[in-house]
């Protein structure tokens, strides 16, 4: 993974140093609050519903054990013994006092950590594949692109008061595994005709209270060109994106009024004024990059571990684990174990830090130090060995961190929601948990698939509901709760935006309500089929209208 | 803030300490982390005090987020949020029952003046 | 209104004149009078123009080599458009000096130099919240940034030259 070098570090403790100068200049008046708020969110500084929150970049999902170690280490001294995984792959703490945070940052930076950019309207934490480097179907490791764009975006002079938010998501697969088509700007690295790499990209994607999904306006960019082309989609948008409605103000709203072809035109104008190879990052400095991301020095393995198909045929759960978790690796032998940070009950993406340095040690000793932030709040160990896979899991048992539901129906998504967050308007933690004790039946489970929920609690959708199978959406109706509830969309290269089903329901109802939409599934499946499948072969008919009978007799 | 969006009678006033960020409460003389020690107004002048002192906090930077709550008081006296979202906000977060105010856990270092 | 650059504070020898009648050494005019002003600048007078952050490059294009200031005005410091205007001029050639004026913070006065900005011309109030010390100080807080083509100074550029040094 990548390492800071010199120049790296002394950025990330200067603006440490520079953080702690605003909070003074806040406390003396210098700054008010109006103009301290974007500074303090540019550090990733969120005054939430209880407490201050931190929110702490993990860039394209990449981490050492050294890092969780000192995150884990955070959690305990300055927090309340946890964490949390958000759908950007970035950790939260809860519970962090402004006057501790400079010494928080300081700590981050020992281990080549920042918050830099994980809130306020510039470009945010870029995001990545979670199997990058160890999918079979890659055509290039997205990673040194995204450090590339991690840099390039980092204090970006011009770009850190843009209309609203910025977010940058790369693929180098087929299959997309990083939501790209909801993001500002979505990059999928692929192969011309000669052969040449290069990058697709969409811009104008995004969740909340629009959902758009975004648009091709370049087919094939080189990628030498790509901080220019970048600078000039960032231009366009700086200059005349909207700035007088905070709704209308993220880039999707003005792709959609002038089109995107009118968008590109835009954007190819500018590209073409810019000085294009001044702008670039040398090809030494590209390549320098990549080679903190080259392929690690492997074992030869058989495809077949004796270990592991022997342990499978012992142990029934591991076995279950297994066929549930694993994702397959490009190098024989290996496999790359998704830790579920969705056990029956627990708040998803929440992790203490007992179990951040149980992992850190997992990692450590069987996967090459090295762990993959989720956008679905997971832990992945990318390179684990088949045979070491039984004594993983052993450990995982041990701590709670076992549970076998990796893209299944308990694999929640959900946003903090107003136990935590401000802006909510709803909880969403508890419905999680209510569905998951509701379908925790591992059998059950398996017998229905792949399915994905995923639950906002309010419309600013961090919980990615309108991407799930099954979304969820808290909001307030004359004084309660009230949950609405959308079908069929989708997160991957098919994105889709889901459609509501009806009105909202109270959290009562939630789990009855899900449980009629998945008896409509299991009824009508046809063989193998999934149910995102299901769905889009019957519509929303069927489906809504089971949702809108009522099983239960009226209170 | 502003009286037009000053919410029904009785209320209290709450905001979080610039600091600490922990949920404190308008007493009648300083903040408390306690909400039992909430100052309710159940008229409009007092309502008018409480914002008065609102204001005064904010451009001391003592506190941020200041607003007036809409409470029911409860069988001692206290005043009890009627919004669900001021209500969680006053204990600390329903699925964590071991956290926050509710569970005797304060996050302040001084209490503001 | 106060005045700084880089080196802390500066007076402001411009005088504003929005229809470009007054009669100065230096006066700053409206865009909307900017050619009137220029056509009739027969007495050696200094000519500066002030626009919205909604006025593009394009429009200014024409006078660059006429004027010898633009004022780009901040409506609010979270209004970041005058950053990409400044930058568009400075890449179509404009050598005069680019002024900010508006409530910006002293956080955003090195984001303002490395765009292109000479100065700042900020409201009394800001200024008197923000000393001129303050400002000077925040403009060095970080000493390079990553990005191409803002100001002398970046990383890669310091990279490439650590390179060849070790070649």
């Amino acid at each position: 993974m990548y390492r800071y070098d010199e120049f790296d570090a002394r950025l990330v403790r200067e603006r440490v140093a520079q953080f702690r100068d605003q909070v003074a200049r806040r406390l003396d008046g210098s700054l008010s609050e109006d103009e301290f708020k974007p500074l303090r969110l540019k550090n990733g500084v969120y005054l939430q519903l209880h407490a201050y929150m931190l929110r702490i970049a993990v860039p394209y999902g990449t981490l050492s054990s050294r890092q969780l170690r000192q995150l884990a280490l955070i959690g305990e001294k300055y927090d309340r013994g946890y964490g949390h995984f958000t759908t950007r792959t970035n950790m939260q703490f809860n519970w962090p006092r402004l006057r501790d945070v400079p010494e928080i940052l300081d700590l981050l930076a020992d281990v080549e950590m920042h918050c830099i950019q994980t809130s306020g309207n510039c470009i945010r934490n870029v995001t990545a594949d979670h199997f990058a480097g160890i999918a079979a179907d890659e055509i290039e490791d997205p990673r040194p692109t995204a450090e590339l764009i991690r840099q390039w975006s980092s204090l970006h002079p011009e770009f850190d008061y843009l209309p609203r938010k910025f977010k940058i998501a790369v693929t180098g697969a087929e299959h997309d595994r990083a939501v790209v088509r909801a993001h500002d700007i979505g990059l999928r690295i692929l192969r011309n005709a000669k052969g040449e790499i290069g990058y697709e990209v969409m811009v104008g994607g995004g969740l909340g209270r629009t959902p758009m999904i975004a648009k091709t306006i370049r087919s094939f960019l080189p990628k030498a060109d790509l901080l220019a082309y970048l600078e000039a989609v960032l231009r366009v948008y700086n200059l005349e994106g909207r700035r007088d409605n905070k709704y209308k103000a993220r880039v999707k709203i003005m792709v959609h009024e002038i089109g995107a072809e009118e968008f590109a035109r835009r954007v190819e104008a500018e590209f073409a004024r810019l000085d294009g190879p001044a702008i670039a990052a040398d090809p030494e400095e590209v390549a320098r990059i990549a080679a903190y991301f080259a392929s690690p020095a492997y074992e030869t393995l058989p495809a077949r571990a004796s270990g592991f198909e022997a342990a499978k045929a012992e142990n029934r759960a591991f076995a279950t684990w297994a066929s549930v978790n694993l994702f397959t690796h490009k190098v024989p032998g290996y496999a790359a174990a998704v830790i579920s940070l969705k056990g029956i009950g627990d708040a998803p993406g929440d992790i203490t830090s007992a179990q951040m340095r149980v992992v850190a040690d997992l990692a450590e000793t069987y996967s090459l130090d090295e762990l993959r932030i989720t956008h679905a709040q997971n832990i992945v160990l990318p390179y684990v060995k088949k045979d070491d896979l039984f004594v993983v899991s052993q450990t995982l048992v041990e701590v709670g961190l076992a549970t076998a539901n990796a893209g299944l129906i308990t694999d929640i998504i959900a946003c903090p929601g107003l136990d935590y967050c401000s802006l909510a308007t709803a909880r969403s933690i508890p419905i999680a948990q209510a569905l998951a004790h509701r379908f925790a039946d591992e059998k059950r489970q398996l017998e229905i698939g792949e399915l994905n929920i995923k639950i906002s609690g309010c419309i600013n959708a961090c919980g990615h509901h309108h991407v799930g199978h099954i979304g969820i959406l808290g909001l307030e109706k004359s004084g309660q709760e009230s949950y609405q509830i959308t079908l069929g969309g989708d997160a991957t290269e098919t994105a889709a935006i889901g459609e509501i089903l009806g009105p909202g329901v109270p959290a009562d109802d939630v789990p009855d309500a899900i449980e009629r939409i998945v008896s409509v599934y299991l009824a009508q499946r046809t063989s193998g089929e999934t149910f995102i499948e299901a769905v889009r072969r019957l519509g929303l008919a069927p489906f809504k209208a089971a949702f809108l009978e009522k099983t239960h007799a009226p209170a | 803030m502003s009286t037009a969006k000053r919410p029904p009678l009785p209320v209290i006033l709450l905001a979080n300490d610039l600091l600490d960020g922990e949920v404190v409460f308008w007493t009648g003389t300083h903040w408390s982390p306690e909400p039992k020690d909430a100052r309710i107004a159940h008229d409009d002048a007092s309502a008018t005090a409480l914002e008065g002192a609102a204001a005064k906090a904010l451009s001391a930077n003592v506190v941020v987020d200041a607003y007036l709550v809409d409470i029911t008081t409860d069988a001692n006296g206290h005043g009890v949020p009627n919004h669900y979202r001021e209500k969680i906000k006053t204990e600390g977060p329903s699925v964590r029952r071991d956290l926050g105010k509710q569970a005797g856990l304060y996050n302040i270092v001084r209490s503001g003046t | 209104m106060p005045l700084l650059d880089r080196n802390g504070s500066k007076l402001d020898d411009w005088t504003i004149s929005e229809d470009g009648t007054a009669d100065a050494p230096r006066i700053l005019v409206a865009f909307e009078h900017l050619k009137d002003a220029l056509a009739g600048n027969g007495r050696g007078r200094r000519i500066g123009v002030a626009i919205a952050n909604t006025v593009k490059a394009d429009a200014l294009a024409p006078f660059l080599n006429d004027i010898d200031l633009v004022s780009i005005a901040f409506p609010a410091y979270g209004d970041g458009r005058g950053f990409s205007i400044a930058k568009q001029l400075r890449h179509a050639g404009f050598k005069g000096t680019l002024r900010a004026a508006g409530p910006l913070i002293a956080d955003q006065f090195a984001y303002a130099l490395a765009c292109g900005f000479d100065e700042i011309d900020l409201p009394q109030a800001q200024a008197a919240r923000q000393p001129v010390e303050q400002w000077v100080h925040a403009a060095a807080s970080i000493s390079n940034t990553y990005q191409r083509g803002f100001g002398a100074e970046n990383i890669l550029d310091a990279r490439h030259a650590a390179r060849l040094a070790r070649k």
